[in-house]
């Protein structure tokens, strides 16, 4: 019997290709929205996440000034200084290290190449603590920064806009009104959420100070690089931190705080949070899509009722059980939603896979999401299908005849 | 299903088919009596809302009395339920009405399958005894038409090869005739005398035309939902 409804309803597509093709539609576009949209969402995820731990080792930024990202708040603050760095890195447990940092935005040219560039002058756990890996050359060590050698690592896309593709180790730049060889290039990060991370220029923080600043404010630091060590409470860890600053920067019980961490775990988490949510909204969005192709479904199989009653009266007429015509129906959307679904899921799969390459984010196969849109569509495609064919199923034969 | 020898084919006592309810209601049938054997020929007539349209549904189990007995073969068709109805169709009915139905974009070799694929009829069989059928109705060269591709005249033969494609022992005729032209008309009720002659099959006539009737054998007059005459051909 099931065979019998299967060859009948595969016969009746076939006799009846636009509807079938209308039915197919809404839910091929349907699924294919819904897949892409949450496969594309959690790659983003992903992406920013990785990126994030990229940016270091459970990594805790100090800086002046009350909030972070407002320069005019830091503004008659105080700055750190060296000794800050190392009485952090030796008073507090649990931290692995602590890099003082000095910043500073110089022109950099080589030959005829000119540009502006970031440049950091820091201390040798300054690599460790950011996670920086080398591809060419060497790190900077402690003889040279206590030396102040003219030297410097550079990211990669100082790399290419002042060497193109050529190899830069040994070769030396002018930096402000210094020459510096560039001894390493490091590994480049990729873009993330914030910035360029691979336009730097990295160097001894003696070397910055003395050759390339040299004012009277050259012993100021403007942020504290400390990386926390493994499984070490982020939160107790800060506690900590602004106590001893705030002892050390003499400020009173009444006084706010003129200095703030900067969590990279808590951004990470907040961000990670953020696209998740994304995600989220991008697959109701996608749920929406697919619902409105169930209704367009509902819309086709609706138009189409007056001839199936019909051809439901006529089936009955000759001899048809009200059973057996509904299996044939029940077959006939099943088939439809089906091969609808699934080639939803083949598109779905293409443009993953397309646009995850554009957008550059991972694409991770996720079956979960697959298996819940095709279910979903099946079941719109059956419900749709379905119910009008057992409204007009239990008619008497001769009144779903003369259905006009 | 074997009848009891002495049963008749069919036997009506008391039937009545009321619709609607309360004031609204309008009773069609208001009480028929009426026993009809196998192998006769029989024409129903009476003016338009007299209720030989209910009558014939009501006999090719289409429609259910509301009350009073119906016996076919022998069988209480007022006690089946509505599975029961269709396997009676499937296996013992045939039909044939005013607006052919036939599935639309449907060949005849197709719609003429239609009742032996219900009843579980092989593919090998089923396009033979098709084939068959089609040729018996005259139409052996219009096996992959369409009805759009067919005349009124042809696609009222499709449609009585599909209703005798099962070998029914009854054949129900609604208006058969009523779309089409006097020349087609002709044909069409010499098919269907042919069937009754040859095959033995009992042939019900629902019809308004007198030329109609006089192929057939016996009258069976109604007016206002009961049986004015009932008048045997010699």
């Amino acid at each position: 019997m099931i065979w019998n409804a299967l060859a009948i309803a595969l016969r009746e597509i076939g006799r009846n290709l636009t509807r079938a093709f209308l039915t197919v539609l809404g839910i091929f576009i349907g699924v294919a929205a819904i897949i892409t949209m949450v496969t594309l969402g959690q790659g983003a995820t992903l992406a920013v996440k990785a990126q994030i731990s990229n940016l270091g080792n459970n990594l805790l930024t100090l800086r002046p000034g009350a909030g972070f990202g407002s320069r005019t708040a830091s503004a008659g603050v105080p700055h750190f200084t060296e000794k800050d760095a190392t009485i952090i890195s030796e008073q507090i447990a649990g931290i692995a290290a602590a890099a003082p940092v000095r910043t500073a935005s110089l022109s950099t040219i080589y030959l005829q190449n000119a540009r502006l560039s970031a440049i950091t002058g820091t201390t040798p756990v300054y690599f460790q603590i950011n996670k920086w890996n080398l591809a060419e050359g060497r790190f900077f060590s402690e003889a040279d920064l206590r030396s102040g050698a003219a030297v410097c690592v550079i990211g990669n896309t100082v790399r290419t806009e002042l060497f193109g593709s050529d190899n830069p180790v040994g070769v030396k730049i002018r930096i402000g009104k210094a020459a510096c060889e560039v001894i390493g290039l490091l590994v480049p990060k990729g873009q993330a959420g914030m910035g360029d991370q691979d336009d730097t220029i990295i160097m001894p923080l003696s070397a910055l100070q003395r050759r390339l600043i040299g004012k009277n404010s050259s012993h100021d630091i403007n942020q504290i690089s400390i990386s926390a060590q493994d499984g070490v409470d982020g939160t107790a860890l800060i506690t900590e931190i602004t106590a001893l600053m705030r002892q050390r920067r003499n400020l009173q019980p009444n006084q706010d705080n003129n200095f703030n961490i900067f969590d990279t775990r808590q951004i990470a988490e907040t961000l990670g949070a953020t696209t998740q949510l994304m995600t989220m909204l991008l697959a109701a969005v996608a749920g929406v899509s697919l619902l409105v192709g169930g209704i367009g479904i509902m819309n086709i199989m609706l138009v189409s009722v007056t001839e199936r009653t019909r051809e439901i009266g006529i089936r009955l007429a000759i001899g048809a059980t009200a059973r057996e015509v509904l299996l044939q129906f029940l077959v006939e959307a099943v088939t439809l939603s089906c091969v609808g679904g699934l080639a939803g899921i083949l598109l779905a799969f293409g443009l993953c896979a397309g646009l995850a390459k554009i957008i550059q984010v991972p694409f991770n196969f996720n079956l979960q999401i697959n298996v819940i849109a095709f279910l979903f569509s099946a079941a719109v495609g059956v419900l749709f299908g379905y119910t009008p064919a057992r409204r007009a199923a239990r008619l008497n034969p001769i009144d779903a005849l003369r259905h006009e | 299903m074997n009848p009891p020898a002495a049963s008749p084919l069919i036997e009506l006592r008391g039937l009545t088919k009321t619709y609607g309810v309360g004031d609204a209601a309008f009773q069609a049938l208001k009480g028929i009596d009426l026993t009809i054997q196998a192998g006769e020929f029989v024409a129903i007539m009476g003016p338009s809302g007299s209720g030989k349209s209910t009558l014939m549904n009501v006999l090719g189990c289409l429609d259910t009395p509301t009350a009073g007995s119906y016996h076919y073969q022998g069988i209480a068709v007022e006690t089946l339920n509505t599975n029961e109805r269709s396997l009676l169709r499937r296996y013992a009915l045939g039909f044939v009405f005013q607006g052919f139905n036939l599935l639309a974009r449907t060949s005849s070799l197709d719609n003429v399958e239609l009742p032996l694929l219900y009843r579980g009829v092989s593919r090998k069989d089923r396009h033979a005894q098709a084939v068959a059928a089609l040729t018996s109705v005259g139409l052996p060269t219009k096996l992959r038409s369409t009805p759009a591709e067919l005349s009124g005249g042809q696609q009222q033969r499709v449609a009585i090869a599909r209703a005798i494609v099962t070998e029914p022992s009854t054949l129900f005729a609604d208006e058969p005739t009523g779309n089409l032209d006097s020349v087609t008309t002709g044909d069409v009720m010499e098919l269907l005398t042919r069937l009754n002659l040859d095959r033995g099959i009992t042939v019900l006539v629902v019809t308004h035309d007198d030329h109609v009737a006089t192929f057939a054998r016996r009258t069976v007059l109604i007016k206002d939902g009961l049986i004015e005459s009932d008048v045997a051909r010699s």
